[in-house]
């Protein structure tokens, strides 16, 4: 196995403290100097059912979940429902143990809940175990828990084990320990600490596995966010200071880490009832002179398509984020997936148009949302953040000065009342809103309550004042004008659209890889995997969907003599894209796809890629699915 | 120093600042209720001295939804049933704005009903007139949320089988703190009851009967009415909501038999508005938000000053 990097994943049930103590075990490692980044796989309940979370620690930075992993923390589902053989859902029990067997690499490390789960319940566990040189450690954590505290601290106990076995320093854990748990629960933790610790170092031999994973890592000033974080992040420091939404999975996570922070700083959250309102509500706040937002998921943000329709028209800044999970309608709720995109490009009626943006990873989604905010307040329209439960959720360790910008609070293309006194108006003192000839296409807008600022915003087709008004050459004007912006914020874009578009590997290469969103990080990691390999390979990972970035794409494309698109969907939604918008190479765009609600690991690109170069290898299994170029 | 001078400011408005000087021609037909609630809304604003330029009017759509075509001031022509989720946003942004809500009952009881039933819940202080005409007009009278059961119609050939709404009962019901009924053949009731109602610091509530006399024929033109305030045949306490709402159930159900009584039916002054409650929650900054995008002296807070710690 590799010698310096763990990828650790703890298994449980739902309520076991997975996610609570994997971010506490991965921020330890990172204040150590080490580089992080977690994979999160859970259901859709609230107690019981299988439920993981991977940290891959290691002192080179990472962009990915790792391929497989090499140590399991098996704490057992203690809410499991029926445990019989027999049962709907197989025995729920022993899960965190049996269904991780299959990832874990040869030579990896076993550790597992003694007092929970009994491995005779597992098929051919012994035989597994001797065929991957697989180290085992059955350790009684329930009784180590009951013992000094109650029983949900097995986590504790398990992490404890982990160290011992993986050569690290107590004290990186339970200093962390110290910070985070109140004083009442901080100290049972810590005596199941050190028994687990003391106990598993006298009755096994923890040198067997020869992990030596550095801690004494070189990274300093390191923080763990995950995309969700980022998202609210960059808004808060763009100045928007109200949200609107309603709960749904992923999308929870932004609208719930706002509406903690926004009383702080002075500004609102509203829950409100249902998608519509939400998007409506945020619509309504812009209108009226504040930096708003909303969001959802795929079937919350289907219900925003007609507010989303109300912006375009009424030229309203507003930021929406769509955070993808699998569909189509419920879909898997709590599983990635980038099926969405089309959805999200072309929802709402009539020549609709927005703005959408993908980013790949917490520093992403940072500045792509801070971009998002300037783009929608200056050319007035929507503009759409598209991410998933994978980047929205997953933990990663990064500089903390990627964070230490200075705030931006401007609302755009918004006059004063001193510049309004200025401005055209109609000679009922109505404020000519919607001119038609303005550069960029964008009209200056009043906010109401500004004297001399009055005027109609309409779903409507409307006259400079705001008037509906279907008159043929003023609708004509309108259209242009408002489609005009576009084509302004492609050319604003393309000042550093190669920050967003990211290139990646050998430039002379002759097989490229496309990707866009939440899957550039594994991509990239796959491209260096190749590189290594000695294929020569290049990748172009967008996060500019709408205006599209088309001349990067065609150049791209053009230098390569086989494209292949990585995307997280059964239909090959942004191959389908990329030949919209370009018009051509549909015959040599190959896809490589995945639905079956895990993320791409990059061994599978890797292998995935070969097999397309090369026809006499095989990929083997249904996931990922190799999809050939079917022409335009 | 305020970045809306309009609000609170000094001028002086009569009813024709709500006019617009190049008025466009009216979409309504030639005796339509819609009229008599444009000129309720002009006389409260003068009455009130409010200033074009400090309300903010947003409307559904329908005939009703031409509201802000015809009244000078900034208006915010929404979709259809959503006039209350953009009129609500914009009063949490700016509680120095009067904000009004407008809409048809296929708007606002129908397609709409949901924001009606939480916007009243919450009690925002903002306004809502439903025009009331039993019918859906721009569509070319179809059987709306509030026609009389057995009411026909091209979708519904065979008569309505469905009990109409009750938009009284449902506004208290739902936590409305200010609920009337008036209707447009009355037109100083109902610039008072305006009047009061945006006055009233909550959700005020005025289902406005307007006759429709292109699609809803069959139907009264709603006189002769009663001012159940002012009748000494009925016998309401407008701070009394079991008193209320015994008096709107009559009133719902004697509108199909002929008999319209209007009025005002309840008040609570007492009841907190939303915008008061989460400003007792520390959830809604006292100064506008909206001003703070104006004020140059603001120290604009940052994530990584207040928030970044907890992730190192």
């Amino acid at each position: 196995m590799m010698q310096n990097e763990l990828i650790w994943r703890i298994a449980g049930g739902s309520g076991d403290g997975i996610a609570s103590t994997s971010q506490n075990f991965a921020k330890a490692l990172m204040r150590a100097g080490l580089y992080v980044f977690t994979h999160r796989h859970y259901p859709s309940r609230i107690r019981g059912g299988h439920t993981y979370t991977e940290v891959r620690v290691a002192a080179e930075p990472i962009t990915s979940r790792g391929d497989g992993y090499n140590f399991l923390l098996a704490l057992g589902d203690s809410f499991a429902r029926n445990t019989s053989e027999g049962a709907y859902y197989g025995n729920e029990q022993i899960k965190p143990l049996a269904e991780n067997l299959d990832d874990l690499v040869d030579g990896g490390v076993i550790v597992y809940d003694s007092g929970l789960i009994d491995t005779d319940d597992i098929p051919d566990f012994d035989a597994q175990v001797a065929a991957h040189g697989w180290h085992v450690y059955p350790v009684d954590l329930r009784s180590i828990a009951r013992e000094h505290g109650r029983e949900v601290m097995r986590n504790t106990a398990g992490v404890a084990v982990t160290c011992a076995i993986a050569g690290i320093e107590p004290e990186v854990i339970t200093e962390l320990m110290s910070d985070a748990m109140p004083e009442k629960i901080l100290e049972p933790n810590l005596l199941v600490f050190d028994d687990a610790f003391e106990s598993v170092r006298s009755e096994f031999d923890v040198d067997a596995p020869g992990i030596e994973l550095p801690t004494d890592g070189e990274a300093t000033d390191q923080v763990l966010v995950s995309g969700s974080d980022a998202i609210a992040y960059g808004a808060l420091d763009e100045g928007c200071r109200f949200i609107a939404g309603y709960p749904m999975t992923p999308w929870t996570e932004v609208f719930t880490i706002m509406s903690q922070n926004l009383p702080q700083v002075g500004g609102i959250s509203e829950q409100v009832e249902d998608e519509i309102a939400a998007a409506a509500l945020a619509v309504g706040a812009s209108h009226a002179g504040v930096k708003a937002m909303s969001g959802s998921s795929g079937g919350g943000f289907a219900l925003m398509s007609e507010p989303l329709g109300l912006a375009e028209m009424t030229e309203t800044p507003v930021v929406l984020l769509e955070a993808m999970r699998a569909g189509p309608s419920t879909g898997m709720p709590t599983k990635p997936e980038q099926a969405d995109l089309e959805h999200t490009l072309y929802t709402s009626q009539g020549d609709s148009h927005r703005v959408v943006f993908a980013p790949g990873d917490a520093v992403e989604a940072y500045e792509q949302t801070r971009k998002a905010f300037q783009v929608a307040y200056e050319y007035q329209i929507p503009t759409i953040i598209l991410y998933d439960q994978k980047n929205g959720g997953e933990l990663q360790s990064v500089p903390a000065s990627v964070f230490d910008d200075d705030p931006n609070p401007s609302l755009g293309s918004t006059l004063t009342e001193a510049e309004l006194s200025e401005a055209p108006h109609d000679p009922s003192g109505k404020f000519y809103r919607f001119q038609h000839e303005v550069e960029d296409g964008v009209s200056p807008r009043s906010i109401p309550g500004q004297e001399g600022g009055r005027y109609l915003a309409t779903g409507n087709e409307h006259m400079p004042a705001g008037h509906i008004s279907e008159d043929p050459d003023n609708r004509v004007a309108q259209v242009d004008r408002r489609l005009q912006k576009l084509a302004a914020i492609r050319t604003h874009l393309d000042a550093d659209a190669e920050t967003r578009n990211v290139h990646h590997g050998d430039a002379a290469a002759d097989v490229g890889i496309l990707t866009f969103g939440s899957q550039k990080g594994t991509v990239r990691e796959a491209v260096d995997l190749l590189l290594a390999s000695g294929t020569s390979v290049e990748m172009l990972g967008v996060s500019e969907l709408a205006p599209f970035p088309i001349e990067q794409v065609r150049s791209f494309i053009e230098g390569v003599d086989t494209a292949v698109v990585v995307e997280m969907n059964a239909t090959g939604q942004f191959r389908g894209l990329i030949q919209r918008e370009l018009g051509v190479h549909g015959d040599r765009l190959e896809s490589l796809l995945k639905y079956n609600g895990n993320p791409f690991e990059p061994q599978e690109i890797v292998d995935g890629v070969a097999s397309i170069i090369d026809d006499t290898l095989e990929m083997g299994g249904n996931q990922p699915r190799h999809v050939s170029a079917a022409g335009d | 120093m305020s970045a809306f001078s309009a609000i609170d400011g000094e001028g002086e408005f009569d009813q024709t600042s709500f006019t617009p000087e190049l008025e466009p021609q009216a979409t309504w037909c030639p005796g339509c209720g819609d009229f008599g609630v444009l000129k309720a809304l002009k006389g409260a604003a003068t009455e009130l001295g409010l200033s074009p330029d400090e309300i903010l009017l947003s409307t559904g759509i329908g005939c009703s939804g031409k509201l802000n075509s015809y009244f000078e001031s900034y208006g915010f022509h929404t979709l259809h049933g959503r006039s209350l989720p953009i009129a609500r946003a914009a009063k949490l942004a700016n509680d120095g704005l009067t904000v009004i809500a407008a809409g048809g009952d296929g708007d606002g009881y129908g397609i709409g009903g949901n924001h009606f039933m939480h916007s009243a819940r919450e009690n925002h202080d903002i306004t809502y007139i439903v025009f009331n005409n039993e019918i859906f007009g721009l569509t070319k009278g179809q059987t709306s949320p509030t026609s009389p059961k057995g009411h026909k119609s091209k979708t519904q050939p065979h008569g309505s089988a469905k009990d109409p709404l009750r938009p009284l009962s449902m506004a208290l019901n739902a936590g409305a703190s200010f609920v009337a009924r008036t209707a447009a053949v009355n037109p100083n009731q109902a610039r008072d009851i305006l009047v009061e109602a945006i006055s009233h610091e909550g959700f005020a509530h005025i289902d406005f009967l307007t006759q429709c006399p292109t699609w809803n024929k069959d139907a009264r033109q709603y006189v002769p009415y009663i001012d159940i305030n002012e009748s000494d045949e009925y016998d309401i306490d407008i701070h009394d909501r079991t008193s209320a709402a015994a008096m709107m159930f009559e009133t719902e159900d004697l509108l199909h038999e002929g008999t319209v009584l209007t009025g005002r039916y309840y008040q609570d002054p007492d009841r907190p508005s939303y915008q008061q409650e989460k400003m007792s929650r520390g959830e809604m900054p006292e100064t506008p938000l909206a001003e703070r995008y104006f004020d140059e002296s603001y120290d604009w807070e940052r994530s990584y000053d207040l928030f970044l710690d907890r992730h190192r």
